[in-house]
């Protein structure tokens, strides 16, 4: 602790809580709220009612939620096998070409997403990489944009790990696949959950690259979202906004009870 | 060493390990790192570990004697040379084709594993039939005193514990070879000796097994190794039985690196006074003004300087009870006790000579006038050619002829 005194501590978690609050939980409180809400004219909603949760079960939205969790699955698994696989092959790498993968993987977060979902419809357009308007082309673009995250969550674990226990494996003479399998991956795996975690999460609330190549049979949440906001329903955009934040959160939970018990150190 | 190196291989690859036994060898090995290679941290490293022989190799840290370790595990490949094992040239294979068992300074127990299954881990990595692994695993936990926690998680166990998991684990495979890598050093003093014992007794029931021990510690290597191997800036200084070493050794590195020394500098007197007549009756050398009477070899001129090497512990106080002893006058700068010892720091003539004498009822005050005296065959002569040559054995044939058969350059056990 930086602070020791009980009054001076006391000062640094009000301080902390009147930041926090305002900015991260209260606009969530909000959405929450709008979303069993039957008016909204004052400063905050009022008024208790689940027909907007009725509404919503009964239109496309069910339909959206499950496009959107398999859109995040599916992104997530191939993120973290091309990101697991590249930061293994990295760590065999001199140091020029690993700084130029670095930077490659890097490339989809510095550049903005619209203009990697731009660049995805323009290359995948025409024959023989016909994509455009097909579910496959989101979950790539989804693919793409996540992949950085567990490439670099994935190279930091490596990193940290202990070289003493992949070359004791491969002095009791196991081959390299088998140091992999039973050895690397295993110890990294709190790390590839966690990077799994985030995959997911980034992907279920993807939005504008989403924008820029959905095709009408493949409409994942966010892209609902905003179009009911943006029609003014703000209600239905609540409840839509509701059920998005439930099920990712209850992934990352069962995400993270995988972690606690993978972690041995 | 150099030259005879050159018909070695046809002999070396030969047969001549049919036995699972398998000894290590070393055929003029360097390793070098840096882009051009300009760090050379083992130069042209040769040695013979016999089939079933305890190798210590001696040195301290950044001398070459892990990266020799690891040349033999195929960790780190060397820039020129060959590494045998059991006769067959490893030098190019993966670690896991060379049938090996290792263990680290930090044991590297697989952490998600528990003690059986770690010390499964090389029988199942090698295909060994199911049915023969609990057996194997149990023999292997059994010999390390360690069956009791075959359950338990690594985390949950001490040092000395984990230590013993790590052995197991490594015996379980039944290697020829077994590499130790500072296996000791993670371990508290009381530890480490009880271990010292336990790796002695672990040899004794696995006398086929060649072990090369790495370390920096010259107790440990005293203890356990036939022979030691004294590494010293990527180079092989000397090599021979803990007794060659410690009594007789063949530089002023060797003398001061194993046990402590005082190290001398003398003018070599023959036959000054005697007979003269080869014999070396009347040879000695001149210290600081005054002639001392100790064994001069052959093939030292009269006149050379050189070094006298003379064991703190071989040196009493007072006059010789020998009549040809040879006495030491100085003044006592420091006193330590040691418990049953007492060690005088004495100057004589400007020399700083140590002496650990039996613990002392009064003891000394500083600046007292003290006789020293030690037999002349307690002194061992190191010439000054081999004490300050920087290539040390390499260049220095007339030395290895003395050495023990596993240094000879051709490398074949003598079977």
């Amino acid at each position: 602790m930086l602070v020791h005194s009980r009054p001076a501590r006391r000062a640094v978690h009000t301080l902390f809580f009147l930041l926090f609050v305002p900015v991260f939980a209260l606009p969530l409180l909000v959405i929450v709220a709008a979303s069993f809400a039957s008016s909204w004219s004052g400063a905050l909603p009022s008024g208790t009612t689940l027909a907007h949760y009725r509404d919503i079960a009964q239109g496309d939205a069910l339909n959206a939620l499950l496009t959107s969790v398999l859109t995040a699955l599916t992104a997530s698994v191939a993120a973290l096998t091309a990101g697991t696989w590249a930061a293994l092959a990295a760590e065999k790498l001199g140091r020029r070409t690993r700084r130029l993968l670095d930077a490659l993987f890097l490339l989809p977060v510095a550049v903005p997403s619209v203009v990697v979902g731009l660049s995805l419809l323009v290359a995948f357009s025409r024959p023989p990489f016909l994509l455009n308007g097909t579910p496959q082309i989101v979950i790539t673009a989804h693919t793409v944009l996540v992949t950085a995250f567990a490439y670099q969550s994935v190279t930091a674990a490596l990193a940290r790990l202990d070289p003493a226990y992949e070359q004791s494996a491969a002095g009791l003479g196991a081959r390299p696949a088998y140091v992999l399998w039973r050895v690397k991956l295993p110890l990294l795996l709190p790390s590839l959950t966690a990077a799994a975690g985030l995959c997911f999460a980034l992907s279920m609330g993807e939005l504008s690259a989403t924008m820029m190549l959905y095709p009408p049979d493949w409409t994942p949440l966010p892209v609902q979202i905003f179009a009911a906001t943006d029609r003014g329903s703000l209600f239905a955009g609540a409840a839509l906004a509701v059920a998005l934040m439930a099920t990712t959160l209850l992934v990352l939970l069962g995400v993270s009870r995988i972690r606690t018990k993978a972690s041995y150190r | 060493m150099t030259a005879p190196a050159a018909a070695a291989p046809a002999r070396a690859v030969a047969p001549s390990a049919k036995a699972p036994a398998s000894g290590i060898r070393f055929d003029h090995v360097s390793v070098a790192y840096g882009k051009r290679g300009e760090h050379t941290v083992l130069d042209s490293f040769d040695l013979t570990v016999e089939p079933g022989e305890v190798m210590a190799l001696l040195g301290p840290s950044g001398s070459g004697k892990t990266t020799a370790l690891r040349a033999v595990a195929g960790f780190v490949r060397p820039a020129s040379g060959r590494v045998l094992i059991g006769g067959r040239d490893v030098t190019g294979l993966p670690p896991y084709k060379r049938g090996i068992g290792m263990v680290v300074q930090q044991y590297a127990l697989f952490p998600h594993m528990k003690v059986a299954e770690n010390v499964a881990f090389g029988l199942k990595a090698q295909k060994t039939p199911r049915a023969e692994i609990p057996g194997r695993v149990a023999e292997a936990l059994e010999m390390t005193g360690m069956a009791a926690y075959a359950g338990r998680h690594p985390r949950e166990l001490s040092g000395g514990q984990q230590q013993r998991v790590a052995i197991a684990r490594a015996l379980a495979i039944r290697p020829g070879v077994l590499l130790l890598d500072e296996p000791l050093s993670a371990l508290d003093a009381q530890l480490r000796s009880g271990m010292l014992a336990e790796l002695a007794r672990l040899h004794r029931e696995l006398p086929e097994v060649s072990i090369l021990y790495v370390t920096h510690d010259q107790i440990e290597a005293l203890t356990l190794a036939d022979r030691i191997a004294v590494l010293d800036k990527a180079r092989l200084r000397d090599c021979g039985t803990p007794q060659q070493l410690y009594r007789r050794p063949r530089t002023e590195f060797t003398a001061s690196f194993v046990g402590t020394a005082n190290l001398l500098p003398v003018t070599v007197r023959r036959g000054g006074g005697g007979n003269g007549n080869g014999d070396g009756a009347g040879d000695g050398v001149d210290f600081a003004g005054r002639r001392l009477t100790v064994p001069v070899g052959d093939g030292v001129a009269e006149g050379a300087t050189a070094t006298l090497c003379v064991r703190p512990h071989l040196i009493g106080l007072g006059q010789s009870p020998q009549v040809d002893g040879n006495t030491l006058r100085g003044r006592i700068t420091e006193v330590q006790w040691r418990g049953s010892t007492h060690r005088l720091y004495v100057a004589v003539d400007g020399h700083r000579v140590l002496a650990d004498v039996r613990e002392l009822r009064e003891t000394p005050a500083l600046g007292d006038e003290v006789t020293l005296h030690f037999a002349p065959e307690d002194a061992v002569l190191i010439p000054a050619g081999l004490a300050e040559s920087p290539t040390g054995l390499a260049e220095s044939p007339a030395v290895l002829a003395e050495s023990p058969a596993g240094l000879a350059a051709d490398g074949a056990p003598d079977a």
